[in-house]
């Protein structure tokens, strides 16, 4: 009997398992390269004065804190609207919706939204928050472009946490008389608390890196403003934005990279939170 | 004439010692039915004569498995030119999402080159060898999907004929199909022993006794009793053996 | 308990009417495309404008061809796919067959945070690493090009086709691989051979997805193609859908303003019938 596998046979073997092995290297030396190079050109640049002032043409200085505020006031106005939305309608597609062709049309619109680029939320946002309602360039324009965006994402992970509560709770309860919405206060929003909030982490990396569709609805303006009413109707520029605008048109690089290492420092908490809600529901 | 021998085999997954010094030799050309209650041990076993345990995570096989003369688990031992030669059919029928054509020339065309028109034939030989050529000559180049529990097995077996093997290793072939597919199948067993040695695992007794010629039987790891069929049936040797075919147990 | 009741009533209406927002999105995206996009096209006539080749929208007998868009950002995708595909199916192949748990757990982490860059961050690094790097090393006179585009674009799309393939791959049933075993098929063989085809519609559905992205990406692009209404050349400064939409967007008026609605329709119609490819190739998987 022979024993050995062709020579053909080996060398196809070798060449496929050496091809697979360079494309897995390939993909964490990108990584690496990414962000081991930011870090190398921004992080230095991160020093108090650009993380607490604002730019000031006076002092020829440049300062981020009005974007790190803007950012912070579009995840905050983003989520304070799109997640009572958002669960409530995954809550009617999982606990009330009957008609099942309903719940496909409304599935299916909520894909096709996922689907669609960023510029084209950016353009209509545009034309329909800031021209059509007449909100201008500002937070406010921009968060309801974001409500849009991240709607999807939402209303998937409330469905897939709704979707884990066992039956039985539905059950118990309504056999204790509970109505529906009782019920649902009571038992199926709390056990899926996780997985909500592990939505909500994942857009808010979503909102942090959206730039395309906040370029044009929030605006770019770089002014220091602190009171967050006031903000809502002002244009500013998210971080992201702020990295465009100073390392493309500006050629402030160094900037750039500064908030480039923010950015990457704020992905990394935001992936290892997501982690960290996983774990916490797998041991309830 | 012995075509395996296993001499002394013990295999451990993890620590759990799941074969205990196995020695039994599997006779050229004749059904060798291996039984026992579930967890014996017996698919383990079988599975060790093709080297299919080698792919379970922690699992630490010592002893030999002779076959044509050398040790299969000796170093330099091919593993694919193994399982070319001792081939396995399945308890659930597993054809793969391919046409029935592509399910039997997938193995030829692995470890051969062959025209066209041999390749044809071989595919025709196969199927006509597992006796399901009739039922599927029409359609070839149909998915394997579409046929029957029965006829998705036959498929199987002809898909372990096609690269032309000795030895047919069977786990529990017939444990997930209705009595007829069975019936044809232990029909077609019977044919084949002609020009294959069939070792079969099965923990269907009176299947064992109706097509086998040599029984071996396992409890716990171990190989309690080993002979020809009738006597194994008809005058076990060890109580145990007689407790579980008289079914005190198992 | 009539205020139980009426409480009741009251919050099923709410969830409805959150349930109508996305279909309500929905609708109003696609009318504002179409309103928008329009009149420019009626204007400008609807073969001139897909396929002349001359955009000058500022010029004084200003034109509005975007063939040059058009074929960009076509070459681009199917550039970046080139790259990223390859790469991406055996990554994933690595990722669901071949590392060990621990490894496997490492390089997902790796290929999830390369998903959750800000693409701005990627075109930083396109534009400071990548067009200089293109730019000593082709001899040309300036780095930005569609080249510089192909490869941060395939690197975007790296993470939507690693994780939809791994998943794919994953799925593969046990006993088709066992088959391949048992026949004397080698680890490789059964991979490529067996695994692969079984798993080709989540596959195709990872590429559809990163096609998606890739057809779609404006600011990262926007930051090493150069920007300039070339028709598409590897080492020319190009212009794609999406870039042309961004560049004259801030200061764009009157026709200028309606063409620019009009690409973000073109767009928005190709991104649908990718999206409709997507569901059928879909659906043809569902079906075995």
């Amino acid at each position: 009997m022979k024993n050995r596998l062709s020579a053909k046979r080996r060398a196809y073997g070798t060449i496929l398992k050496g091809f697979i092995l360079l494309c897995a290297g390939i993909t964490v030396m990108l990584l690496a390269i990414l962000i081991g190079f930011i870090f190398y050109r921004g992080l230095g640049n991160i020093t108090w004065e650009l993380l607490t002032t604002a730019r000031s043409a006076l002092k020829n200085t440049i300062g981020i804190l009005p974007n790190i505020l803007y950012t912070l006031y579009i995840i905050l106005t983003t989520l304070v609207i799109a997640l009572p939305v958002g669960i409530g309608a995954a809550i009617y597609l999982n606990e009330y919706a009957a008609n099942k062709r309903f719940v496909r049309v409304i599935e299916f619109a909520t894909e096709t939204l996922t689907g669609i680029p960023s510029i084209i939320y950016g353009l209509v946002g545009y034309l329909f928050f800031c021209q059509k309602l007449g909100l201008g360039s500002s937070i406010l324009a921009g968060s309801l472009t974001l409500v849009i965006m991240t709607l999807p994402t939402i209303v998937r992970t409330t469905q897939e946490a709704l979707k884990t509560v066992p039956d039985s709770y539905r059950e118990g309860a309504v056999a204790l008389g509970a109505t529906k919405w009782y019920m649902i206060r009571t038992i199926i929003l709390p056990s899926s608390l996780d997985g909500v909030v592990g939505g909500a982490i994942l857009s808010i990396g979503r909102i942090v890196g959206e730039s395309a569709a906040l370029i044009f609805t929030a605006g770019t303006g770089y002014a220091l403003v602190t009171n967050y009413l006031q903000a809502l109707g002002t244009s500013g520029g998210s971080l992201s934005v702020a990295l465009y605008v100073y390392a493309f048109e500006q050629g402030e690089f160094d900037v750039g990279f500064a908030i480039a290492s923010i950015l990457i420092i704020i992905v990394l908490i935001i992936n290892f939170m997501t982690k960290f809600v996983k774990r916490k529901l797998k041991k309830v | 004439m012995n075509i395996i021998t296993a001499k002394g085999l013990n295999l451990h997954y993890g620590s759990f010692h799941a074969l205990k010094n196995i020695d039994v030799d599997i006779p050229e050309k004749e059904i060798t039915a291996l039984i026992g209650p579930s967890g014996c041990g017996k698919s383990t076993f079988l599975k060790t004569l093709n080297r299919m345990n080698d792919m379970v995570q922690g699992v630490k096989i010592t002893g030999e498995v002779i076959y044509h003369g050398e040790d299969i688990y000796a170093n330099g031992m091919d593993v694919t030119v193994l399982r070319k030669n001792i081939g396995m059919v399945f308890q659930k029928p597993n054809p793969f999402p391919m046409s029935i054509y592509d399910n039997i020339a997938y193995g030829p065309r692995l470890h051969g080159n062959y025209k066209k028109s041999e390749l044809n034939d071989l595919v025709e030989r196969s199927l006509r060898g597992a006796a399901v050529w009739g039922e599927v000559k029409d359609r070839l180049k149909k998915s394997a999907m579409g046929l029957s529990g029965g006829q998705q097995q036959r498929l199987c077996i002809a898909r372990a004929l096609s690269v032309e093997p000795d030895v047919l290793l069977m786990d529990e072939p017939t444990s997930a199909l209705d009595p007829a597919s069975t019936m044809k199948i232990e029909e077609l067993m019977s044919a084949l022993k002609k020009n294959y040695t069939v070792v079969i695992v099965t923990h269907n007794m009176q299947q064992a006794a109706r097509i086998s010629d040599k029984t071996a039987f396992f409890l716990v790891g171990e190989m309690v009793e080993v002979g020809d069929t009738d006597d194994v049936f008809s005058m076990p040797k060890d109580k145990r053996t007689e407790d579980y075919i008289t079914g005190r147990f198992g | 308990m009539k205020i139980k009741a009426v409480m009741e009533k009251t919050m099923s209406c709410l969830f409805f009417i959150c349930g109508m927002v996305t279909i309500a999105a929905v609708i109003t995206i696609s009318v504002y495309m179409v309103l928008s996009g329009i009149p420019a096209i009626k204007e400008v006539g609807l073969s001139e404008f897909l396929f002349g080749q001359v955009w000058k929208s500022t010029a004084a007998e200003p034109q509005f061809g975007i063939l040059p868009f058009i074929l960009t950002s076509v070459y681009g995708t199917l550039g970046a796919c080139l790259i990223g595909v390859p790469v991406g199916i055996m990554t994933a192949v690595f990722l669901a067959k071949i590392a060990s748990t621990r490894v496997a757990a490492t390089v997902n982490t790796a290929v999830e945070l390369l998903a959750g860059i800000p693409s701005v961050v990627y075109g930083l690094i396109g534009m400071i690493v990548l067009v200089p790097a293109i730019m000593q090393l082709f001899q040309l006179k300036n780095g930005t090009s569609l080249l510089a585009a192909i490869i941060v674009l395939a690197v975007m799309i790296l993470p939507s086709i690693i994780s939809v393939s791994r998943t794919a791959l994953m799925a593969v049933p046990k006993e088709y691989e066992e088959a391949s075993y048992a026949l004397g098929a080698t680890k490789m063989e059964t991979i490529f051979k067996v695994s692969i085809p079984a798993a080709k519609s989540g596959i195709a559905a990872g590429i559809v997805l990163g096609i998606g992205r890739a057809i779609g990406e404006a600011m990262a692009v926007m930051m090493v193609a150069g920007n300039v209404a070339n028709m598409p050349g590897l080492f020319k400064s190009v212009t794609f859908l999406t870039t042309a939409i961004a560049k004259e967007m801030s200061y764009a008026s009157g026709l200028q303003k309606q063409a620019l609605y009009s690409i973000a329709l073109v767009l928005f119609i190709f991104i649908m019938i990718i999206n409709v490819i997507l569901n059928a190739v879909l659906k043809r998987g569902d079906k075995r």
